[in-house]
């Protein structure tokens, strides 16, 4: 291929491609007959109708994202009548915040756990729902049944399977001679636990994706490929993977975002009287509870949980830019 | 080509992907518009409160005789945790809180620094209604410097030990409420009632959870002692030296290390499903409690439970005011409303609706209450057992950071509850993150 030759090695890609800047304009045509409205026609309507996404992301995007930003430089008691300019003191107190540090472990630990067996297992589905088989459309629907399931519901059921003394897991493990385990007070078995629930929710609905992906590949590949000699799992992976990557792309930045993102889930997971804690050594706390506990109750401090909003944002952009550069990485390779 | 387009797409991806995490993590939530007139000239009234008050057949009696009035209850059944941040965000935005909204006594504190959200009950001359309410709870309404009337009360905790006789008679302990309260006049008593009834052999826990039994004797020692618990009169955090706080917090780790604890943290569906199952025997409960036990344990435990004295000497736990937000558009007619509801007769119907013990020496005294047997907890005279105590109380003082502090103790007690600590090394989290938690 000698397509890669002008890109030069992804490392050094900041060269500008010349067919990536804007395709060259029509030549101008001025007609006599064509009079000004028209003209602003031409020039303002494409503005005009694309304003309303922006207006609205303006609004509900990019005013609020600005305005957390002020809200973090203040010391900000949610009923108070004046807050404080304080700078960067939010920020300095939240780097030295042991308990923040907590809940970025828990919801790194909580995403990894969530996110790699729900894409894997996924790819599985989809690939297992791709093949001819009976009833298969009732069996592609019933796989997305969990996800418009409400989340509450969900964490609630969940709460019950992962109780103590009353719950179907322990219960079963009970079987194998095993003591009651205490889902709520080990942080690591927290995570399962919070983690099994965003994948029973979320992996129907990821192999549904994959399935609609999978069906765009052209069958005479796999034709040729099964004339070759490649059996199922090398289909697999040789035809299936590689063709898939846009959409792979487009599932794990999705995810990442949901579940760096979560929750209800580990929220009612640890209800009782100080559920937003995730426990009583704040086991399962994620960033967005840590956030919650610090803007709304118990402290009503809105400048500290403004500072947590941010430094969340930082690590969703942070962890973006890290998958955006491995899955460059692996298509580059997919390609060769 | 192909390569730069795609790296374009992804990158592209990865931006949107964070500006849309950031909107919908900055995005919260404010709606209706309370206050409005009603059309036809009526003004409508919106009384915001949790749990159970029992004030809906007192609202209809207000509507029959004001005619002009119309008032919608809102809250019934929702959890204090879900509550209160709700009733502070609509403070806080200006907008959304009812025209009379309850207040419970934890909360209380935290409003009290910030007394210009709610309307001064002086103006419309509520200090003629002074003598109407328990001395203490009387004062816990009015602001930090004492010149402004927030919230007129409307309930009390009280205090008694809530248990069944099923399975104290399984365990060959006596059942009758008079027996059983003579078996634990201190707390030591209860820890060896509790030895005998966990050698019974019941499968059951004796208690619930350590934190019940934690919040009970602080505030009983608070009351007898110092006056005070985490904060002093000066706000001083003081949880560390408070000998009070130390006192309460050793003696719920000894019913703990006695085995007592059935673990089961409180308003946890566990707790919840431990209720059905008649997993634990005993369980402290102040007034308002008594409707907790009864819509968790069900109707097939009618009868099963009973009510006995506290172990210790009284206490209170919980309780609430009605206050009237600024931000409401009827202040006049709003006060007129709380005055009803927490008038003597309001507190007596609300009492027997759902049992919230009245914040009135008057409404104590009357027949109606001292006589009032319940007939889900075997019949028990839950007027006078809860009555008795309450008058005799004296006012805890609590300081502006209480809620998160106590979250903190609480949290190291459940620590030692689920033991993944001992005594002392729950005693050292809870003072370090006491101290962190004043200071946030």
């Amino acid at each position: 291929m000698t397509l890669q030759t002008d890109a030069g090695p992804p490392a050094a890609g900041a060269a500008p491609d010349a067919g990536a800047g804007p395709p060259p304009r029509p030549p101008a045509t001025h007609r006599p007959g064509r009079t000004w409205p028209a003209r602003l026609d031409i020039k303002a309507s494409p503005y005009l109708y694309v304003a309303p996404f922006f207006v609205l992301f303006g609004i509900f995007g990019a005013f609020p994202l600005v305005y957390t930003a002020w809200v973090s430089l203040h010391d900000w008691d949610l009923i108070a009548q004046d807050p404080q300019f304080v700078g960067l003191a939010n920020y300095q107190a939240l780097l030295r915040d042991p308990d923040f540090w907590n809940s970025v472990v828990n919801t790194l630990g909580i995403f990894v756990l969530a996110t790699v067996p729900q894409l894997l297992l996924a790819l599985w589905l989809a690939n297992t729902l791709n093949r001819t088989m009976r009833a298969r459309t009732f069996f592609r629907m019933s796989a997305l049944v969990p996800n418009i399931t409400s989340t509450a519901a969900v964490a609630i059921i969940f709460n019950q399977i992962f109780s103590t003394d009353f719950g179907l897991v322990n219960w079963a493990l009970g079987f194998t001679g095993l003591e009651n385990v205490n889902w709520h007070s080990e942080r690591y078995l927290g995570w399962v636990a919070v983690s099994t629930m965003v994948n029973w929710r979320w992996i129907g609905y990821n192999a549904l994706i994959f399935l609609a992906a999978m069906q765009a590949v052209p069958r005479d590949l796999y034709e040729s490929a099964s004339i070759d000699g490649a059996g199922r799992a090398r289909q697999f992976w040789s035809i299936t993977v590689p063709m898939l990557k846009p959409t792979l792309v487009f599932c794990i930045i999705v995810s990442t975002i949901g579940n760096l993102q979560l929750f209800t889930e580990p929220l009612l997971f640890s209800s009782g009287a100080s559920s937003i804690r995730g426990g009583a050594e704040r086991e399962v706390q994620t960033i967005t509870m840590y956030m919650y506990e610090n803007a709304f109750a118990p402290y009503y401090n809105f400048g500290y949980g403004s500072a947590v909003a941010w430094m969340l944002f930082l690590l969703i952009v942070l962890i973006a830019i890290a998958n955006a550069l491995v899955t460059r990485r692996i298509s580059g390779e997919g390609k060769r | 080509m192909r390569t730069s387009s795609r790296r374009g797409r992804v990158l592209s991806a990865a931006a949107l992907a964070a500006v849309t995490a950031l909107g919908m993590a900055a995005c919260g939530g404010g709606d209706d518009d309370a206050g409005a007139a009603a059309p036809g000239g009526k003004v409508k009234l919106i009384v915001d409160t949790f749990g159970e008050f029992g004030y809906e057949q007192l609202a209809q009696d207000y509507m029959a005789a004001n005619p002009n009035i119309t008032v919608e209850i809102r809250g019934k059944g929702m959890t204090l945790d879900k509550y209160s941040p709700q009733l502070t965000q609509q403070l806080a935005t200006g907008k959304g809180a009812g025209d009379v909204v309850a207040i419970e006594e934890g909360i209380m504190i935290e409003y009290k620094a910030n007394p210009k959200n709610f309307v001064d009950l002086n103006q419309f001359g509520a200090a003629e209604l002074k003598d109407n309410f328990l001395p203490w709870k009387w004062e816990a309404g009015l602001s930090a410097d004492k010149a402004q009337v927030i919230g007129l009360g409307t309930d009390v905790g009280g205090m008694a030990m809530c248990y069944r006789k099923d399975l104290f008679s399984k365990a060959g302990l006596p059942t009758a409420r008079d027996e059983v309260s003579a078996l634990w006049p201190t707390w030591a008593d209860y820890i060896s009632t509790g030895q005998r009834f966990a050698a019974g052999n019941t499968g059951a826990a004796f208690v619930d959870s350590g934190t019940g039994i934690y919040n009970t004797i602080l505030l009983q020692e608070a009351g007898k002692a110092t006056g005070y618990t985490y904060y002093d009169t000066a706000e001083k955090l003081v949880v560390e030296t408070n000998p009070v706080v130390k006192a309460a917090f050793d003696q719920t780790a000894q019913v703990i290390g006695a085995g007592l604890s059935g673990k089961y943290p409180q308003w946890s569906p566990e707790w919840t499903t431990a209720f059905k199952q008649a997993k634990f025997a005993t369980i402290a409960c102040p007034a308002w409690m008594t409707g907790v036990i009864e819509g968790n344990a069900g109707p097939s435990a009618k009868g099963k439970w009973d009510i006995a004295r506290i172990p210790g000497e009284g206490g209170n736990w919980g309780g609430s005011h009605l206050a009237v937000p600024t931000q409401g558009k009827h202040h006049k007619e709003a006060y007129a409303l709380a005055k009803f509801l927490t008038s003597k007769d309001g507190l007596i119907a609300a009492f027997k609706a759902k049992g919230t013990l009245p914040a009135s020496a008057q409404a104590l005294d009357d027949p109606a209450v001292k006589e009032y047997k319940n007939a889900y907890f075997s019949d028990a005279p839950v007027g006078a057992i809860f009555g008795e105590g309450a008058k005799a109380l004296k006012p805890v003082y609590m300081g502006p950071k209480n809620q998160a502090i106590r979250t903190e103790v609480e949290n190291a007690i459940t620590q030692i509850d689920q033991g993944k600590a001992d005594a002392a090394k729950g005693w050292q989290n809870a003072v370090a993150n006491a101290k962190k938690a004043a200071a946030k």
